[in-house]
């Protein structure tokens, strides 16, 4: 499917990028004209999945992130977040809510919370080699009730 | 993220303010557990007001609050929460274990 228009971000897995990636994303969603509550959604999803990079998939080390969306279908904001850590052995007791390995710090929502912000979900995932998580939300339907 | 309290007849009033996520958390449940360790209040309000943004990292941090004043037999609810964070809330159910006003 051609993309209408794109951008491409690969950043380093530290805390302080999680801030910077809500605001590239907001910033890129823009032009799709979202109301103030589908930015919300769209900034917390991208903060849930920076942070379970940052968290998990790098727990020892600094690694990358590479942070791509695109839209699609005049109106469709497609993200994928790619790192290339730990990866997860259990895809899905990881998606069960209030599950974590995280410790007391973390609650156990973000995969929940993307499922529920966001249209579509999927995760790609190998032991060893990184995880992908791609994410698609229909934006700027003001006024349109579903 | 800073946070301000505000301490009257054993009733801590946290209002917290600024983005709640995974880089900030662990400084607020530290700041939040000195001062619930110090004062001992009897109820442990948390003021959202000027919370611009939060993730789950913010469930975490109320689970926490309500998990320290429990220790002193204390109540925690929450107020003046906007949307964004007010949906977070409400997707891991924090409205069954503590009050949202």
């Amino acid at each position: 499917m051609k993309s209408e228009n794109y951008i491409n971000l690969t950043f380093p897995s530290r805390s302080c990028n999680e801030a910077f990636a809500r605001s590239a994303i907001a910033a890129f969603a823009s032009q799709l004209d979202p109301t103030l509550d589908e930015l919300g959604d769209v900034k917390t999803a991208v903060s849930e999945a920076v942070t379970n990079c940052i968290v998990h998939a790098y727990p020892d080390c600094v690694g990358e992130i590479q942070l791509r969306a695109w839209i699609v279908e005049g109106n469709t904001l497609m993200i994928q977040i790619r790192d290339r850590g730990v990866g997860i052995e259990d895809l899905d007791k990881a998606r069960e809510p209030m599950f974590t390995t995280g410790g007391c710090e973390r609650s156990g929502m973000g995969f929940t919370i993307m499922q529920t912000f966001m249209n579509e979900l999927k995760i790609l995932s190998q032991p060893g080699k990184g995880t992908t998580v791609r994410m698609k939300r229909i934006l700027g339907r003001r006024g349109v009730r579903a | 993220m800073n946070l301000t309290s505000f301490l009257q007849d054993r009733r801590l009033t946290i209002a917290l303010k600024g983005e709640i996520d995974h880089h900030s958390a662990k400084c607020i449940m530290e700041e939040i557990g000195k001062r619930i360790d110090q004062y001992l209040p009897l109820t442990c309000v948390l003021d959202f007001k000027e919370v611009s943004f939060m993730d789950s990292s913010g469930i975490a941090v109320v689970i926490f609050a309500l998990r320290r004043e429990r220790e002193f037999g204390g109540v925690t609810y929450l107020q003046n929460v906007p949307a964004q964070p007010l949906k977070v809330l409400k997707t891991a159910g924090i409205e069954k274990i503590a009050e949202i006003r």
